[in-house]
């Protein structure tokens, strides 16, 4: 390959505040889905022990909000969605397909979506899990209120996970993308096809394609 | 390995069968008759001797209630509640702690395989050892019973005697209460002691009393003779019909199997989709752009 034109896309403190994020939610989700799945209580190993992982949780969540937090302000105001989102979102079905729709800017409409989507659950999650959490908090609360946290907590936990899924995969289906997130680069090519706007804004060429 | 039973009917996030072989047992039950009951606390104290539990002696409150409520060092409390009925004061003494539900709560909410069991007599009884302290349990339990220690963040309740009961003998408060009040054998025989109690309390003009044993949690192994069968929560606010809440049915019980679906179709999603269509590359387009 000859030299390779890259743009930046993440820089050194995104990408650590970003991994911080991950690993945090890998040790979240997996001693989550233990308590949640009685043939996955075993997960909980990943903590040491069972008490340990219920004792653990709590620390290593408020550690990925606090993480979320501060990537939230870096990222929301790249988030707001416009017409090229909506027109992205209503062809999904070609994007899926490995053509992409619309002027997008840094972000597409699912990427945008996926934004929102973890802001509400990590909102939801770290207010519920304050809520349940024993043996600190939970004696503060009433009970009724205690079961629906612990309900909510679940739900949007799963929904979390799920979003993960999709978030991971699109990452690997898209190649060179995990490379904005290692390196921090991408190459033009990446830009022009997948964020044309962002591509323009980045590099001052105005000619749209 | 402790002592085994083998006759456990249910055991905390256990999805296959624990060992039933030995379940030829009768259905007990302990039958609190508070109609008898003269608050003595007898019961409390017996509780507390043959458990080796030592509760902080604690202050009084104001009122007859001491301990104030249940701890995880005190696993039965008497409650003591005034009312007006019928035009006369009456003080009305509930003994308070686990009821021992057919369908526990408890055991429904926790995580931890194998810290809730119940056996084939219907106890059912907390194994500390498997206990991770996450209080799903609390959130569990209709009857608002058990009790986190601050010493191990273990919870802890009443055990109905289970290992007094599993020897033939009967639960401590039981042996000891001075007047006969609690009376424990085989839930048949103590519904059938109950209805005796309540006829002769019709004829003494408590035309409302009955038996507590309510259906919602599928009956319990402590069952009450109340005076006033038809207000449950003139004693101490015990619940008139007690189910395991339906947030925690919903938690415990639909969530799992939606959430299954809907992350293995994320998850094959990806895959399939990835087979099908193959990596998104730019680098194709990229070619023509070459300067």
């Amino acid at each position: 390959m000859s030299k390779e034109k890259l743009i930046s896309r993440y820089n050194a403190a995104e990408r650590i505040n970003h991994w911080i994020v991950a690993v945090c939610f890998m040790l979240l989700a997996i001693s989550g889905l233990a308590f949640f799945y009685p043939a996955f209580f075993w997960l909980t190993g990943v903590f040491g022990t069972p008490q340990l992982a219920r004792i653990i949780h709590p620390f290593v969540g408020v550690l990925m909000f606090l993480g979320f937090f501060r990537q939230f302000f870096r990222y929301w105001h790249h988030n707001l969605f416009n017409k090229e989102d909506i027109k992205w979102m209503l062809s999904v079905k070609q994007v899926l397909s490995g053509h992409e729709v619309g002027d997008t800017g840094k972000y597409n409409g699912g990427q945008k979506g996926m934004f929102w989507l973890m802001s509400g659950c990590l909102l939801v999650l770290i207010c519920t899990g304050v809520i349940i959490w024993r043996p600190y908090f939970a004696y503060y609360f009433p009970i009724d209120l205690i079961r629906v946290a612990l309900l909510l907590h679940a739900w949007s936990a799963l929904v979390l996970i799920a979003g993960i899924v999709v978030h991971v995969y699109a990452a690997i289906w898209v190649r060179g993308t995990i490379r904005a997130m290692v390196e921090g680069v991408v190459t033009h090519a990446w830009a022009k096809k997948h964020h044309p706007r962002w591509y323009r804004e980045v590099t001052g060429d105005k000619n749209k394609p | 390995m402790s002592l085994q039973s083998q006759d456990i009917l249910r055991r905390s996030a256990s999805p296959t069968q624990p060992p039933i072989a030995r379940e030829h047992k009768a259905e007990v039950a302990k039958l609190i008759d508070v109609s008898t009951c003269i608050g003595c606390k007898a019961c409390q104290v017996a509780c507390s001797e043959w458990n080796d539990l030592r509760d902080e002696v604690g202050n009084n409150v104001g009122v007859y209630d001491n301990p104030a409520d249940l701890s995880a060092e005190s696993w039965t409390v008497m409650r003591y509640s005034e009312t007006e009925q019928n035009g006369k004061l009456e003080w009305l003494i509930r003994k308070d702690g686990c009821m021992h539900c057919a369908d526990p709560g408890c055991l429904k909410a926790c995580p931890s395989p194998g810290a809730i069991i119940q056996y084939a007599n219907g106890i059912v009884d907390f194994q500390s050892e498997h206990c991770i302290g996450c209080g799903y349990c609390i959130s569990g339990c209709p009857f608002n019973v058990p009790r986190i220690n601050q010493k191990d963040n273990k919870a802890y309740k009443c055990t109905l005697c289970s290992d007094r009961v599993s020897v033939g003998q009967e639960p401590a408060c039981v042996k000891t209460c001075p007047t006969g009040a609690i009376r424990f054998g085989s839930k048949e025989d103590m519904k059938e002691y109950a209805q005796e109690r309540v006829d002769e309390l019709k004829t003494r003009g408590y035309a409302n009393a009955g038996l507590y044993d309510p259906q919602g949690v599928g009956g319990t192994h402590v069952m009450y003779v109340l005076h006033h069968a038809d207000q449950p929560e003139l004693y101490h606010g015990l619940k008139k019909d007690p189910q395991i809440s339906p947030v925690v049915s919903l938690w415990k019980g639909i969530l799992k199997p939606l959430s299954t679906i809907g992350l293995a179709a994320s998850l094959l999603f990806g895959f399939f989709h990835y087979i099908g269509v193959g990596p998104n590359k730019a680098e194709d387009e990229e070619e023509e752009d070459k300067v």
